[in-house]
């Protein structure tokens, strides 16, 4: 413990490399996931294809992507970028299936509804299916977030600073307080994120605010959207009426 | 309803720029200063620093004595394994590198032979790629070896690697996974003294607690742990006598760039000939057992040596 | 690209089909590696989370402790683990067990939580017991989200079980930490895509079991009138394995 108290500025320090390196990847693979998943969901022919890609990314074991990624790129060994990448492949592959749900949960009706009043397919997106997927949406983006900022741990292999640092330093001088506090922070690190997120939502979509508080707390632990598509829906009658 | 969305919407586009021109800030401003080493600060020396605590003490000690005389350091300490930073070290991204000149000299030529440390470390200098200087070698050393526990030494009479002979029980060698290949590795053992081991029982952490804990637990009999580990205060382990010169001598050595004038190379060679060989044991027990940070461990040396 | 090149030499070169480090062994080791762990964390799981389905007691805790669970780094609990008991396979498997439990938990609750109530109450009607409910009407009707969570289980444990070979002789992750040791990138790149084809072998298989043991009814029931649906939230059936692939993202 009495590591802890004297280093709590190093732990401060690798929090801060923590946040520069997984908050650039959990935006990312939410822009980058919405292109995607709209097509996984607009085409059948595409939906196949596209969802068992980005299925298979997340099976690529984490450690060789880190460092093949470099030579594919052709970024520096040692660049933060390398982890940014690599952590944003992983985000997109969570998150292009949720996309996809999340725009599946959308009522038809209501889209129905939205051509006849004359919204194109642009503005359809932005103006209806985006905002009504918008809780499935916001489940998948948690546990992106949470399973971003574990994995950016494993960054401290490859020489980028992170929380993982502590693990590598503490495995090698055998300080367990040093390696507690580094999953300690981490796992804290994450549940702020989630609860920002949590936060986020509600300010962004304050419709949900009476009805999905249940169910999207559900979904941080695990069925995204399994567990909210039901409810969505319920929600996106509700609007529609 | 709709028309309410608007103003999400608008809110929620504003998020996304932003974190977009964030996150393009962040690309172009290199977040964990890597490639800070700009070109600007011309004055500016990059000190580097394997991701193993004893090394960051001396990059540390070289980064706090190049301070004291004046000189700008920015330090990128911790920056992973040979591989990732040795090609940052041969671009010149970085000036000053705490070295082993033994394990270095293997990876830059693996056509090389041992020898004494003299030997060794001219080989190195010759075998850097231009650009590259090696400064004066120390005396302190962290080196590979073969190491068992006291009670296995006594039990079978162990002095040297040669008197594994009179083990009669299978041995289980542990240590990183690379030992299994490199040429002190087992098959040396089986070549050269006709050690038949076990089997080979991977270990990441570098000759760290952990193997030290395996061949306590009799989970391995023979590991890889560097001479320098605070390990071998304990009178518990026993390092094997490498009288064939097995392994090579691995001195601690300054690889400087060419912006590391004389004044800074003097500097680099005074600091390094106080590092003696307890000096270095004495250093990393400090980290190990006393649980003190780099930094502190450093100014504390360095000024016990009136070197600051 | 000629790492590929190499990497697919290195896969059919002969030298990596015999002796204690063979591609075929390293692979049965994985598999069984993965197998032990999901039973282990099944174990543990799938009970709890039958109880908390069934009872509805416990959810919250769940759900606030599945997420931090999610966010616990494997990497820090194995070395913090293998640094209190020592090398060997016990440390991988406690840290990929806890990486193994949330998914198949959080698959065991949703699963019951999803039927329609409706469907329960007549059990309970027809004079069923609690027993019969859970064995009879919410196990077999939780399945499909069961397997789901599983699935996502196993396809987080094979990747991260190359972690094993940190502390131990044991798994195609030797390939990976000793190609990335000894810089043969063919070797670690090799043994990723035999990662890679396990967790496609698994999906498959995953898939398969769903298609067999989903009940004909669950399918055959399928809502059809999205209108009349009860005060709780029913499934929304696809096919039984449109349906278990949505839980994948539950990483």
């Amino acid at each position: 413990m009495t590591w802890i108290w004297a280093n709590l500025d190093l732990i401060w320090d690798r929090t801060l490399d923590h946040v520069v390196l997984s908050v650039p990847a959990i935006v990312l693979s939410f822009i980058i996931a919405l292109p995607i998943g709209w097509l996984a969901h607009r085409y059948r022919a595409s939906r196949g294809v596209i969802l068992t890609v980005v299925g298979l990314l997340y099976a690529i074991p984490s450690l060789p992507l880190f460092i093949i990624l470099p030579i594919i790129v052709g970024t520096s060994t040692r660049s933060p970028l390398n982890l940014v990448i690599a952590l944003t492949l992983y985000g997109v592959a969570l998150m292009v299936r949720v996309v996809a749900d999340g725009l599946a949960s959308v009522d038809l009706d209501v889209r129905q509804s939205a051509s006849a009043v004359g919204f194109s397919t642009w503005t359809e997106f932005w103006q209806v299916e985006l905002p009504l997927s918008g809780p499935v949406l916001l489940a998948g983006l948690r546990v992106v977030a949470v399973s971003t900022v574990s994995l950016a741990t494993v960054g401290a292999v490859i020489g980028v600073q992170s929380l993982g640092s502590l693990f590598t330093d503490g495995f090698q001088r055998g300080i367990q307080a040093e390696i507690i506090a580094g999953i300690v922070a981490t796992v804290v690190l994450a549940l702020v994120f989630d609860a920002l997120l949590v936060y986020a939502g509600r300010l962004l979509m304050p419709w949900t605010r009476s009805r999905a508080a249940t169910t999207v707390t559900d979904n941080a632990a695990g069925s995204v959207s399994t567990a909210a598509t039901p409810a969505s829906e319920n929600r996106s009658r509700e609007i529609a009426r | 309803m709709f028309t309410a969305n608007r103003g999400r919407l608008a809110l929620i586009g504003a998020v996304a720029v932003g974190a977009v021109v964030a996150l393009a800030g962040c690309a172009s401003g290199d977040p964990l200063g890597s490639g800070s080493s700009s070109s600007a600060e011309s004055s500016t020396l990059v000190v580097g620093s394997q991701d193993y605590y004893s090394n960051e003490i001396i990059a540390e000690i070289y980064a706090q004595a190049l301070e004291a005389d004046g000189f700008t350091v920015d330090r990128q300490f911790r920056i992973g394994q040979r591989e990732v930073y040795l090609p940052d070290i041969t671009s010149g991204k970085i000036d000053v590198f705490p070295e082993y000149t033994g394990d270095l000299l293997q990876v830059l030529d693996d056509t090389a032979t041992s020898g004494t440390p003299d030997a060794v470390y001219s080989a190195l200098t010759k075998a850097l790629p231009s650009g590259l200087q090696a400064l004066d070698r120390a005396d302190a050393s962290d080196q590979n070896t073969w190491t068992v526990t006291k009670a296995f030494a006594d039990k079978y009479n162990l002095t040297d690697i040669a008197s594994l002979k009179n083990v009669t029980e299978p041995i289980t060698v542990g240590g990183n996974s690379e030992l299994e290949t490199r040429p002190y590795g087992p098959t040396a053992l089986s070549d050269k003294y006709g050690i038949v081991t076990a089997g080979f029982k991977p270990v990441e952490d570098g000759g760290g607690p952990l193997t030290v804990k395996a061949l306590e637990d009799g989970d391995i009999q023979l590991a890889n742990i560097y001479t320098a580990s605070p390990a071998f205060d304990s009178g518990n382990l026993v390092a094997l006598e490498d009288p064939d010169g097995l392994f090579f001598p691995s001195n601690v050595v300054p690889i400087v760039s060419a912006k590391v004038d004389d004044k800074a190379a003097a500097v680099l060679n005074k600091v390094n000939a106080a590092l003696t060989a307890d000096t270095l044991v004495a250093l990393n027990a400090q980290s190990v057992n006393d649980q003190l940070a780099a930094d502190k461990i450093a100014t504390e040396w360095l000024k016990k040596e009136n070197l600051i | 690209m000629n790492f590929f090149a190499e990497a697919l030499q290195w896969l059919v070169d002969p030298a990596n089909y015999v002796g204690l480090n063979a591609i075929p062994l390293r692979l049965a080791q994985h598999l069984g590696f993965t197998v032990v762990t999901l039973v282990i964390a099944s174990a543990i799981a799938i009970p709890l989370g039958f109880l908390i389905g069934h009872t509805g007691r416990g959810r919250s805790v769940a759900v606030a402790s599945a997420g931090a669970f999610r966010a616990i780094p494997t990497l820090g609990l194995l070395t913090l683990v293998a640094l209190s008991i020592g090398i060997g396979l016990n440390a991988p498997y406690i840290a990929l067990t806890v990486l193994a439990v949330p998914p198949i938990l959080a698959g065991a609750y949703t699963g019951f939580e999803a039927i329609d109530r409706r469907t329960i109450d007549a059990a309970r009607a027809v004079g069923m017991s609690e027993v019969q409910i859970v064995r009879q009407v919410e196990v077999p009707l939780g399945l499909p989200l069961l397997i789901g969570g599983l699935r996502s289980a196993a396809l987080q444990v094979v990747a991260t079980a190359t972690l094993a070979a940190y502390v131990a002789d044991f798994g195609l992750g030797r390939y990976l930490f000793a190609g990335l040791k000894t810089r043969d990138y063919a070797e670690m790149l090799g043994g990723s895509i035999l990662v890679i084809l396990m967790a496609l072998a698994l999906e498959g298989l995953f898939a398969l079991t769903q298609r067999f043991v989903v009940p004909r009814g669950v399918l055959a029931g399928r809502p059809t009138d999205i209108r009349t649906r009860s005060s709780r939230p029913r499934p929304v059936m696809e096919s039984a394995i449109e349906e278990g692939q949505k839980n994948v993202h539950s990483k």
